[in-house]
């Protein structure tokens, strides 16, 4: 197992940049999830990793070795793919093997090797069976049983969940995560799905348009998304955003929306007026939304809709203005056409910069 | 890495592919530089591989293949030939191929096997008594003649069936909630979204019409009926003008390789599956 | 009022109503196929079992004498066995020849394109281009293959004439390089290549169809997990080429058994039979020496034994070739 250190990746399709100078380490052992909207770059950066892309410049490290020039059969690393690319003509044994015949292993440690991986995955009974006789789970594991069976430096994973159904979908993610506890070994997973980020990832990286927006743990670029961009993607629903203007009112320092004047804690207010912006933008995520009466609301307006899910409700408000989302509890129940007062804590308020969408403030 | 190393890698392969075209293309080759020989020179034994004296005069001036030969009216009499018979099988086959994929009707399936299994019949079977029949016919030496029994093909119906399958049904209901017709819906929906398979099969009915020989040269004795393969191999009997010969073959040989060029795409994607997308 | 109201239209069986609609789409294919394509295969028995005179009139009907006759000649098996060996000879290299070239224009490299339309264009050649452009390459006098031969004293000048063309003052010496087409020991090779040159176009394209079908995730899957070049086409490419390169010896096997432009320009059957492939003997029984029914027991004869061929091929090497569901 190997770190994975990408020095100032670039990118470039013809005149498009899928990744611009992207300069990211991946510590040993770590699971690191890349996650982003399609056409980030995050399944670029993985094939590079892969060595099935070439960069237009940057290096490639994995441990201490320089692979940038270095083709994809030298550089020890595995790969799961979306759509498993599973050889169809072999048996699940075969294509498990694959890799370690390449590799000229002798039978008997070939046997022994893949029985291993199969027992690991639970896929033990079907080794005599062709892919195309297999569910999508067991496809799956077939794959992943092909790539752990090397022993390779790094896992590199591209969407391997997003064609199962949304049962398979859990059951495998917390294989994956036992996976990774018992191989301990450096997982590189790309995904545009948030949940399997903050469920999986040791360390996220969201990425957009070929640039890195955030690294770090989950629930830290959860709870202080680095821009506006980030604070959008990551939750559901996604956060409430506001357009605002640093105002003072009464005395009391904040920002004003179109339809709520909303007063910033003393540090957050000194934040915003020091960074000299005239445009910002206020989010709220929906769950620090809270009823309140009379002083303490923020927001005030008229249930638009609720949608009830049972163990909460997501009830979108219609403000005189805009309209925002909150997460309540399943009870009181809320009606539509009902009116509604929404106050937040301070500590729960987000501020960004309106014109580059960066955080201000702690 | 760097685009110079990038390019030096491929090397190697850039030769072995220019290598390979250039023995596949070598008899192509040789009689474009002896199409362009005076005559003499093939008195004395192999012309030189390189042309000293290029006598362009062989193709287009006087004495040459356009003007001096037949060569034209052969072109005219295998384009009429190959366009007839492509337009036949496209409609033929399009029509046929409607109704196994959208109508349902009993002995359907025995019906599609029997119009397949013309595709095991080789011609030699049908040849002899296709040959009574047009002369019967009165057709010989005439334009009917060349056209008539080619102007259905299994493969068309097969290949056409193949792909009007993968349009969803939906849409032949909901042009039928229209009120549109059968005929309407094949001409206004079907044709239309089966371009790609309408195109393959109508390049390789035209090159396979063009290309014929054994009935072009059964049916016509007329020299002016004779299609321009027929034409290009009684020429080559013409010894005082070989070199001239020369060019008329290649001259019918462009129009085919443009056609080919010209539709590559159809020819690769559309031998397999009815999936082409546009 | 009976249960049953009398309909005010005749009502015909739904099988039958049904028959009516589809009947003006089958009805063009279905006239052409049986007046093209079934009559004749009914014909050609019938014809079989009269002789005609050379005129081409008079059948007498002989039974199934003429089908023994002809059937069971030895020029029938001879005429077989040249069928055969240049089956082989024009299928086997062609396809190799063929596959080799499809994997090399298949990489996504710049203007490949070009040479993917290179080797895809002796597709566009005809029996008879392709017969006067080897005449030329193969020519005794003429031709670059016996002059580079003579050059480097591979061969003896002086060469024959095949009777051909551009006359020179040569001697007369006959020897094994001289005439490409006119020695029986080279004539059916001769043919051969030529005809084996002009398949390679169509197989190239068969197989790029093909490989277009064996998705790019497997070769990068292959890729990853350690496999060089030749690795990747053994085990991904190859196996997943099978039903392609299967449909290509069938229709490569049928297209030889109907051969007869390049044998009819190049060597009329000769010399002494060595190129005298089925149809071009059924041809020369039929259109020049009038026997119509001996020319039908040959074309019934070849169909089978093409038959056979198709329906044995699908036995043994069907097994083998894996599809994918």
């Amino acid at each position: 197992m190997a770190r994975l250190f990408f020095d100032g990746i670039t990118k470039r399709f013809g005149s498009v940049a899928a990744l611009r100078a992207l300069t990211l380490e991946i510590p040993d052992g770590e699971f690191f999830v890349l996650l982003g909207p399609s056409g980030c770059g995050k399944t670029t950066a993985l094939r590079i990793a892969a060595g099935l892309e070439e960069p237009t410049s940057g290096e490639l490290y994995i441990g201490e070795r320089d692979v940038t020039d270095v083709e994809a059969k030298e550089r020890d690393v595995a790969m799961v793919f979306q759509n498993y690319a599973l050889y169809p003509h072999m048996s699940v044994f075969d294509n498990v093997a694959f890799g370690l015949r390449m590799r000229k292993h002798s039978r008997e440690e070939i046997a022994t090797l893949v029985r291993g991986a199969a027992e690991r995955l639970g896929i033990a009974a079907l080794l005599e069976r062709k892919p195309g006789e297999l569910s999508g789970g067991q496809q799956q594991r077939v794959a992943l049983g092909r790539a752990i069976v090397r022993r390779p430096q790094a896992f590199l994973m591209d969407e391997p969940l997003s064609n199962l159904d949304s049962r398979m979908r859990v059951q495998m993610r917390t294989e994956l995560v036992r996976l990774h506890r018992e191989l301990a070994g450096t997982f590189v997973y790309v995904t545009h799905d948030q949940v399997e980020a903050m469920t999986m990832g040791g360390r996220i990286a969201v990425m957009s348009e070929g640039e890195l927006q955030q690294v770090g743990p989950p629930q830290d670029v959860y709870d202080r998304p680095a821009n506006r961009f980030v604070a959008e993607f990551i939750g559901s629903p996604s956060m409430n955003i506001l357009d605002a203007t640093p105002a003072k009112e009464q005395g009391r320092s904040g920002l004003r929306t179109a339809d709520a004047f909303v007063e910033l804690p003393d540090a957050l207010a000194a934040a915003v007026a020091a960074s000299g912006a005239r445009q910002v933008v206020l989010g709220v995520r929906p769950e620090h939304l809270m009823p309140v009466d009379g002083e303490a609301a923020t927001f005030a307006g008229t249930v638009d809709l609720v949608e009830s899910l049972g163990s909460e409700q997501h009830v979108l408000v219609a403000l005189r203005h805009g309209t925002v989302v909150a997460r309540l509890p399943a009870r009181p129940r809320v009606e539509a056409g009902a009116a509604l007062q929404l106050g937040v804590a301070s500590e729960h308020l987000h501020v960004f910069r309106g014109d580059s969408g960066a955080r201000i403030g702690p | 890495m760097s685009v110079a190393i990038r390019w030096l890698r491929r090397i190697p392969t850039y030769a072995l592919l220019i290598v390979c075209a250039g023995a596949l293309m070598f008899p192509l080759y040789v009689t474009f530089i002896y199409s362009l020989q005076p005559i003499e020179v093939f008195l004395e034994g192999p012309p030189s591989l390189w042309p000293s004296n290029p006598q362009w005069d062989n193709y287009f001036a006087s004495g040459g293949a356009v003007q001096d030969t037949s060569l034209p009216r052969y072109l005219l009499n295998s384009t009429i030939m190959a366009g007839v018979i492509t337009i036949g099988q496209v409609v033929t086959s399009a029509l046929a191929a409607y109704a196994f994929a959208f109508l349902r009707f009993p002995g359907r399936g025995v019906l599609f096997i029997v119009f397949l299994a013309t595709m095991m019949v080789p011609l030699e079977v049908a040849v002899i008594p296709n040959f009574q029949t047009i002369q019967w016919l009165n057709w010989t030496d005439t334009y009917q003649g060349l056209v008539a029994p080619f102007l259905a093909t299994g493969f068309g119906v097969f290949l056409l069936r193949q792909y009007f399958l993968t349009i969803p049904t939906e849409l032949k209901d909901a042009a039928e909630i229209d009120g549109h017709g059968h005929l309407r819906f094949l001409v206004f929906v079907v044709v239309p979204l089966a371009r790609g398979a309408l195109a393959t099969l109508a390049v390789f009915a035209f090159l396979q019409a063009w290309n014929q020989y054994l009935w072009p040269l059964l049916v016509t004795n007329d020299p002016d009926m004779r299609t321009v393969q027929i034409g290009i191999a009684s020429e080559t009997q013409n010894l005082d003008q070989i070199n001239v010969a020369f060019a008329s073959t290649l001259l019918a040989f462009a129009p085919m390789v443009l056609l080919v060029v010209a539709f590559q795409r159809y020819l690769v994607r559309g031998l397999f599956g009815g999936a082409l997308k546009g | 009022m009976t249960a049953a109201a009398r309909p005010l239209t005749r009502r015909l069986p739904r099988g039958v109503r049904q028959l009516l609609v589809a009947l003006p789409f089958l009805a063009p294919a279905i006239v052409l196929f049986g007046a093209f394509v079934f009559y004749p295969l009914v014909k050609s028995v019938y014809l079989g079992f009269h002789i005609t005179d050379p005129f081409g009139h008079n059948e007498t009907f002989v039974g199934f004498e003429q089908y023994a006759d002809v059937l069971g000649s030895s020029e029938f098996a001879s005429s077989l066995l040249v069928t055969g060996t240049f089956t082989l000879y024009t299928v086997v290299p062609a396809i190799v020849i063929g596959t080799f070239l499809a994997v090399l224009a298949n990489q996504r490299l710049p203007g490949i394109v070009v040479f993917r339309t290179i080797f895809s264009s002796t597709l566009a050649a005809s029996v008879a281009i392709t017969s006067v452009l080897w005449l030329v390459l193969l020519h005794p006098t003429i031709g670059p293959l016996n002059e580079f031969l003579i050059d480097r004293g591979l061969a003896d000048g002086p060469l024959l004439q095949d009777g051909g063309w551009a006359v020179g003052e040569r001697a007369t010496a006959f020897d094994l390089f001289a005439a490409w087409f006119v020695d029986p020991n080279w004539a059916l090779i001769s043919v051969s290549v030529a005809t084996a040159w002009m398949n390679i176009g169509l197989f190239t394209v068969i197989v790029l169809a093909g490989l277009q079908t064996v998705p790019d995730e497997l070769y990068e899957s292959a890729r990853v997990d350690g496999a060089g070049r030749w690795s990747q086409f053994w085990h991904v490419t190859l196996p997943l080429l099978s039903p392609t390169l299967f449909f290509a010896s069938i229709v490569g096997m049928i297209f030889a058994f109907q051969s007869f432009g390049q044998i009819d320009i190049l060597t009329d059957g000769g010399p002494v039979d060595a190129t005298n492939v089925i149809l071009y003997s059924l041809y020369q029984e039929s259109f020049q020496n009038f026997r119509f029914g001996a020319g039908s027991v040959q074309a019934l004869g070849l169909f089978f034994i093409l038959l056979l061929l198709t329906l044995l091929q699908f036995r043994f090497l069907a097994g083998r070739v894996f599809y994918r569901r």
